[in-house]
């Protein structure tokens, strides 16, 4: 049977099958979109103006900003970012932590306590905390260690513990542990019922149940809003410089404080703050995929993987060489997109 | 001496106003099969749940192999042990869920190997040749390195089973444990039930399979309305019933 033929039975009863071999000859035209043609070009056209401005306007001073990015004492201050939020998180995560399993506790000061911190850290501003923490000595000129209402063991002067980076980390930390606390809490509620009543029904220890068995599950929900809050703590540091603590922030105002040479240098602190925040968004790749063993039949193929697959794919296209046994047949397929697409999932009758 | 004998003594267990079990005696006997049937919300569940402790009973206790679950007897007062204590009577008593729980974060040989190594603290590698025994006995001996997610809703209420069994418990209970499963995967879990009867560990097993009862119970109890209506060999509760409550629901499930 032939097309010509079926158009001249145009007012007969449609015919009982589709002829499978006429229409697998038949040229298959993609459907055209023109509004994401002309969407596509606008936004070339505003990107190419964002580029040509960045290179054509020498206020931007690029030779400025490539000479200071590694400038020692901005190195020096990229190490205090990178190390106020190592220490914020981790105190930051650690007490979340904490606090997290005392909400969920059976006892109702711990839960209220808890709350009550939860309430004031998220309540007073960050910059007002960490200059209450920088004033810790003015309340409590030493800080004495020993036995509660009882006797101390022994004094230190508290400038000599809560200086600088000090008040900082509290500040920086004792906020985001709040914060922290939700965030943990909300992964550990979002894990079944089921997940406790079995580890408790196999008599599991309770300090086992939590971590290996109810965490790991939480981490799939905890671990993007939690970069999420790191990103937000790197930046964040840059608060610290009320303190004059030697951060990144700090330390680009104190040179162009000097040199008058305002732009290049913020334009050195936004990129070290964007290839942070890059280092972090790889982590969180990685970190979800890692977390998702389990709640994923099988795990999707990495960026690494999927380029290295297409690579090989498209080797042994040209080559002629058969797909070596590691690449998934689709990647094969994908890239022979023919006609006879139509029937490959129908098969031919 | 008593190992897997389990007594219930007027066992009652309220949620809020709504009385779930209202007065419940039951004795049974070490190595033996007890189906409890029944209409949904009869306490059927709760029942279960209360041998092991997962729930606490307001009036009357448990008792499994002599021991009573949950609390410490001294003198004439029964103290509430406390939450260590209980999780280490728990794994002399398995528990198969209806919904299977199992990890699935862990591999099927890890779900197994977990609790022997962690609640009884016996030698990873004496338990994990255990494991694959019991894999084998459940017919899953190449799902070992998979994940619960990557099996069929039967496999994973097998390796359930298993895990149920690497403590090596005196009583295993059951939850409708073919509930949540397309009907031709059924077969497979009831088959390795049935391997597990008369193998000397106690089995309670609440279940909607009529036909599996007549099998293999020794003891087939109805319950309604948080009581135990009647019980007996399953010739008599299912095919001689003396009650009209337990009459109107076999003829409903038949």
């Amino acid at each position: 049977m032939s097309i010509v033929q079926d158009e001249s039975r145009v007012l007969a009863p449609p015919p009982a099958q589709t002829d499978a071999a006429t229409l697998a000859g038949l040229r298959v035209v993609p459907s055209r979109h023109p509004g994401r043609w002309l969407a596509t070009a606008v936004v070339a056209v505003l990107l190419a103006m964002v580029v040509s401005s960045l290179v054509t306007n020498d206020r931007w001073q690029w030779s400025v900003v490539t000479q200071y990015l590694t400038w020692p004492s901005v190195l020096t201050g990229l190490w205090g970012t990178l190390r106020l939020t190592f220490a914020a998180a981790v105190i930051g995560f650690g007490l979340g932590t904490v606090l997290a399993l005392m909400r969920l506790s059976r006892s109702p000061l711990l839960r209220s306590v808890a709350w009550g911190y939860t309430w004031v850290f998220r309540s007073v501003p960050l910059i007002l905390q960490l200059l209450l923490w920088y004033n810790l000595a003015y309340l409590y000129p030493e800080i004495s260690f020993g036995i509660p209402f009882g006797p101390a063991f022994t004094e230190v002067d508290t400038l000599s513990i809560v200086g600088k980076f000090g008040a900082a980390v509290l500040g920086l930390g004792l906020s985001q542990a709040a914060y922290s606390a939700e965030i943990v809490r909300a992964g550990i509620l979002g894990v079944d019922q089921g997940q406790h009543e079995a580890a408790a029904a196999l008599g599991i220890p309770r300090s086992r149940q939590q971590l290996r068995i109810v965490l790991p599950q939480a981490m799939r929900t905890i671990v993007p809003t939690s970069i999420n809050e790191i990103i937000g703590l790197v930046k964040g540091t840059s608060v610290v410089y009320v303190l004059a603590y030697g951060e990144l922030f700090y330390t680009v105002g104190v040179i162009y404080g000097r040199n008058l040479k305002v732009v290049p240098l913020l334009m050195v602190a936004a990129i070290w703050y964007l290839i942070i925040t890059t280092v972090l968004t790889v982590g969180q790749y990685y970190l979800e995929r890692h977390y998702a063993k389990g709640a994923l039949r099988t795990l999707p193929p990495t960026p690494v993987q999927r380029l290295r697959w297409s690579v090989l794919a498209a080797a042994s296209k040209v080559s002629g060489r058969p797909l070596p046994a590691s690449v998934p047949p689709s990647y094969a397929v994908r890239s022979t997109l023919g006609a006879g697409h139509l029937f490959r999932t129908g098969g031919d009758r | 001496m008593s190992a897997g004998l389990v007594e219930v003594h007027g066992v009652h267990k309220s949620y809020g106003t709504l009385e779930v079990l209202a007065g419940i005696d039951l004795v049974v006997q070490p190595g033996e099969v007890t189906v409890v049937i029944g209409p949904s919300g009869s306490g059927k569940s709760t029942l279960l749940r209360v041998i092991n402790h997962l729930e606490r009973v307001d009036r009357g206790f448990v008792a499994v192999g002599g021991e009573v679950v949950g609390y410490e007897r001294r003198g004439d007062t029964l103290r509430e042990l406390r939450e260590k204590d209980v999780l280490r009577q728990r794994t002399r008593i398995g528990f198969v869920f209806q919904s299977f729980n199992l990890f699935p974060h862990l591999t099927v040989l890890e779900n197994l190997v977990e609790a022997p190594v962690h609640a009884q603290g016996r030698p990873r590698r004496e338990v994990e040749a255990e494991a694959r025994v019991l894999l084998e006995r459940v017919g899953l001996s190449d799902k070992a390195d998979a994940r619960p997610r990557q099996l069929s809703g039967g496999q994973q209420q097998r390796v359930a089973i298993a895990r149920a069994l690497a403590t090596q418990p005196e009583v295993l209970l059951f939850d409708e444990p073919t509930s949540a499963l397309d009907p031709e995967l059924v077969g497979e879990v009831l088959d390795v039930i049935k391997d597990l009867a008369h193998s000397g560990t106690t089995l309670v097993v609440v279940t909607h399979e009529i036909g599996f009862a007549r099998e293999l119970a020794d003891t087939v109890v109805f319950m309604d309305g948080g009581r135990i209506v009647e019980q007996g060999p399953p010739a008599q509760v299912l095919d001689h019933p003396q009650h009209a409550r337990t009459r109107a629901f076999l003829d409903k499930v038949l």
